[in-house]
């Protein structure tokens, strides 16, 4: 009985997110708009997410955007999606690096319909990984480079430094 | 497997979605509803379609809604219902003393108003469920004091 517990919590995520997406789809005229909306919504959720994340995981203060990296893919995807992506791909300035997903758990059981080429299913994703960082005075930028969805062999989100942000800005909502 | 606080989160932010450019007003609200209504209901049937492909056919309608209230809500809400309670004519209420989507508010009477929006992805959950197990319902919920509440579930003879 444990191992179909755990298989339905997985789908409760999963259903619900396509749910969601599904949702959107029909609310927004084209993909871009959806898109954007994921983001956004994953931003939201991403700035709550890190105070979870940070009581829940006693890791300390990255001194680095490798170790920040290293946290991400080892500590955080594995803690809420069961999976840890490899880190790759570094920039020659250390300020930019890919994570890649062998599967993802928000694409079981999705295909992307012909007419929604543009749809980057899992960007609320990027939202969340943006958002978190911010709160940690970390403004990044986040976005798929590949989707198995699509037709690549894996999925690969890329995440480049942008800047640090200041101490005392309230957080955002979006 | 997906953490039960993603879900959590992502329910939250339905909500804030459903309400982000509604008007206020009853029928406003009553969209928003019947908007994460449908939404969980989809979920509750895609729940449903994996999680009993190798359990027996159930002996009868009560054996059902024991089903939602043990297996169902323990899978989703790591809890069961705290009390069931019946009519033998095809009303039932579920009783959670606890329930997990409104532990985060404040307990006692604050945000009352704002309950029902905390429960109409749910109660969709449930009728969606129900519907794949081939019973056919209406589903609502109340609280009185947080974060307990009651669903009603309906039967609907088809």
């Amino acid at each position: 009985l444990s191992q179909q517990t755990n298989t339905l919590n997985s789908e409760l995520f999963t259903l619900t997110y396509g749910a969601l997406v599904t949702q959107l789809c029909k609310d927004y005229e084209n993909d871009e708009e959806v898109n954007k909306q994921l983001d956004k919504m994953g931003y939201n959720i991403g700035v709550r997410l890190i105070e979870d994340f940070l009581a829940r995981s006693s890791v300390g203060r990255c001194h680095d955007f490798r170790e920040t990296a290293d946290v991400i893919a080892k500590v955080a995807f594995k803690m809420y999606l069961g999976i840890t992506p490899s880190v790759t791909n570094w920039s020659p300035a250390g300020d930019e690096f890919s994570l890649i997903l062998e599967s993802n758990p928000l694409v079981d059981f999705v295909e992307l319909p012909d007419n929604h080429s543009g749809l980057v299913y899992s960007n609320l994703l990027c939202g969340v990984l943006r958002g978190a960082l911010e709160m940690v005075q970390m403004a990044v930028d986040v976005k798929f480079a590949q989707d198995t969805l699509r037709g690549d062999n894996v999925t690969e989100i890329r995440m480049k430094f942008i800047k640090r942000i200041e101490e005392n800005l309230p957080a955002g909502e979006e | 497997m997906a953490d039960e606080a993603l879900f959590h989160f992502l329910h939250n932010e339905l909500i804030h979605y459903a309400y982000k450019s509604a008007e206020q007003g009853e029928v406003e609200n009553g969209r928003c509803i019947t908007r994460l209504e449908n939404m969980g209901f989809r979920v509750g049937q895609g729940l449903i379609e994996r999680f009993t492909k190798d359990t027996a056919r159930f002996k009868d309608e009560l054996d059902v809604m024991k089903f939602i209230c043990k297996d169902f809500w323990t899978s989703v809400f790591k809890k069961q219902i705290d009390n069931l309670r019946t009519n033998h004519q095809g009303i039932y209420v579920l009783q959670d003393n606890k329930f997990r989507l409104l532990t985060q508010m404040s307990a006692g009477k604050q945000y009352l108003e704002h309950a029902p929006r905390y429960l109409a992805f749910t109660c969709g959950m449930v009728r969606g469920g129900l519907s794949n197990l081939g019973v056919k319902s209406i589903v609502t919920a109340e609280v009185s004091v947080m974060p307990a509440c009651k669903f009603q579930v309906m039967i609907q003879k088809m």
